[in-house]
């Protein structure tokens, strides 16, 4: 039995036009932000800035050394922590009690004591070793812990005991019938981590991994401490000898922001190539 | 492979099953199961929720070890080395190469999210069994045509229906060229209308000739296709034989009362 038309008794609206909502407050909170950065930027303008300094120093010779510096610490102390993180999770993961026991020993090591005294401990092995390796095959121990040595081994290290739980997070979020899947195909427990666990993991733990990644791009400055020649470090060795401060460390900061910019929409270009194939995408 | 831990295929059936016992903690899972299935034979396990149907079928390819007991497959003991008198545990490898003489098929289906249709299907072949790439593409294509998804080779899971998933993850398991189809309640998870779909493909596969164990609350299904079906309660057997006895003819009163409960 068709309902009852009830349309008849009722306005007819059919041609109306919609109007959506104003959103008012957002064009007040547009007007206020505007206002605020057009004031900050006029403080910044008349302040005791000498702006030139800025420009002068921004690709000076040391900067761009100290940028290099910065970048290849941040990669290769990223790829040692990513290479010991998924170590550590897959270990942390393991039946093995020896290995979980070894896993969760480095995590809470690691995770336990400041980056900045890891890395003053790396950079002063030689007090406790004076010499590194065995009779003949041995070298003089300051020799070997050049700045950039320690602060990759500090930072690294470091950042692989933050890196594991991350990965471990990751595989967690795998749901447990495709371990099963993966075994009934017949495969060993590592060949279903490497084809079918993290793949999947990836797509959770590429966002808290560019996290880490930009928060290393800055961590790098730490290893000032230790002489090694990054931006920051790089930056202060000039306002030293010139006194210009603020100018030098505003070139420094313009130069994070740049690299953080540039890492952003990587991260994002990662994101899309480890969606493949998740909640009807494509 | 040392020579007492195989036995004269002649003389076994595909499937031996001694005295199995598992407990979960407190829980005893299975308490003591014997069960033998010949080669070619089509056996429907049916039982309530909690009866040990689904861990005596995963104990069969050792997703679940056993705490005693023995499973036999294809003349072998599985997961464990005879040496003596002592039973030695099989490394995980050799649990990975014993397992792929079964196929497995789950009631959460389980197909690899990232991966198309034929990339589920060849990843076993291909990665596992190290067969030719080329060769395993047209062997899934002829799978996937044989479960009626010849259309399908590059939808990924998340676009695929229940019911086409589920054929899907019969054509990898069948792409490894099992002797014995394990099948986990595999139409539990779908819509009603989805069921047959993948009902119709299982007796394509058992009209073959394979031989399947069947975990499953189709009993319409266990009636027609079941050569013999396999009552369980309390992680025991309690009465089996040819489909029409047992479902026409239960003598049992759990089975009766378990029977009348899900055909009401």
């Amino acid at each position: 039995m068709p309902a009852p038309n009830a349309a008849a008794s009722l306005p007819d609206i059919a041609h109306y036009t919609h109007v959506p909502n104003r959103h008012w407050g957002r064009w007040l909170a547009v007007a206020i932000i505007i206002l605020l950065i057009a004031g900050l930027a006029r403080a910044f303008a008349v302040g005791q800035i000498e702006w030139d300094f800025v420009g002068r120093f921004f690709t000076a010779p040391a900067i761009m050394t100290g940028l290099y510096n910065t970048l290849w610490m941040t990669l290769g102390a990223m790829a040692l922590g990513i290479t010991l993180g998924v170590i550590t999770a897959v270990m942390r993961m393991s039946p093995n009690p020896v290995l979980q026991g070894v896993a969760m020993g480095y995590t809470w090591l690691f995770r336990g004591t400041p980056v900045i005294l890891q890395l003053l401990l790396w950079f002063n092995l030689a007090l406790i070793f004076p010499r590194l390796g065995f009779g003949e095959f041995s070298v003089r121990t300051v020799d070997v812990m050049t700045p950039a040595l320690a602060a990759l081994l500090g930072l690294g290290i470091n950042q692989g005991a933050y890196t594991s739980e991350v990965i471990r997070a990751g595989m967690l979020s795998v749901d447990t019938g495709q371990y099963e899947a993966a075994k009934a195909i017949g495969m060993t427990r590592l060949r279903a981590l490497r084809r079918i666990i993290f793949p999947q993991a990836m797509r959770v733990v590429i966002p808290p991994l560019g996290n880490e990644f930009i928060g290393m791009v800055k961590l790098t400055s730490l290893a000032s401490v230790i002489q090694f020649a990054e931006i920051l470090h790089a930056a202060q060795n000039i306002y030293y000898a010139n006194s210009r401060v603020i100018e030098l460390l505003i070139v420094a900061a313009i130069w994070y922001l740049i690299i953080v910019s540039i890492l952003t929409p990587l991260q994002m270009l990662l994101e899309r190539r480890f969606a493949r194939g998740a909640g009807g995408a494509r | 492979m040392s020579q007492s831990s195989t036995m004269p295929p002649a003389t076994m059936p595909l499937v031996a099953i001694v005295d199995v016992r598992k407990k979960f903690g407190d829980f005893e899972a299975l308490a003591g199961v014997s069960l033998d299935v010949r080669a070619g034979e089509v056996l429907c396990i049916i039982g309530a929720s909690g009866s040990g149907k689904t861990t005596l079928l995963r104990c069969v390819n050792q997703l679940v070890t056993i705490d005693s007991g023995a499973i036999w497959v294809d003349g072998e003991l599985t997961g464990w080395r005879i040496d003596g008198t002592k039973l030695h545990a099989l490394p995980e490898k050799e649990v990975a190469r014993q397992r792929l003489s079964t196929g497995m098929v789950f009631q959460r289906f389980n197909l690899f999210p990232h991966m198309t249709a034929l990339e589920n299907i060849i990843e076993g072949p291909v990665q596992v069994q190290k067969r030719n790439r080329a060769e395993a593409v047209r062997e899934a294509e002829a799978l996937l045509a044989r479960v009626g998804l010849a259309d399908k080779a590059g939808s990924y899971p998340a676009n695929l229906s229940g019911g086409q998933q589920q054929r899907v993850a019969i054509a990898r398991a069948l792409a490894m060229k099992p002797k014995l189809m394990l099948f986990d309640e595999p139409t539990s998870a779908l819509d009603p209308e989805l069921v047959g779909e993948v009902l119709a493909a299982m007796k394509e596969l058992a009209a073959s000739g394979m031989t399947m164990i069947v975990v499953t609350h189709e009993l319409g299904f266990a009636r027609e296709v079941a050569d013999r079906v396999v009552y369980m309660d309390r992680g025991a057997i309690v009465e089996q034989g040819p489909a029409a006895e047992v479902l026409g003819n239960p003598q049992e009163p759990r089975l009766r009362a378990f029977l009348s409960a899900v055909l009401s």
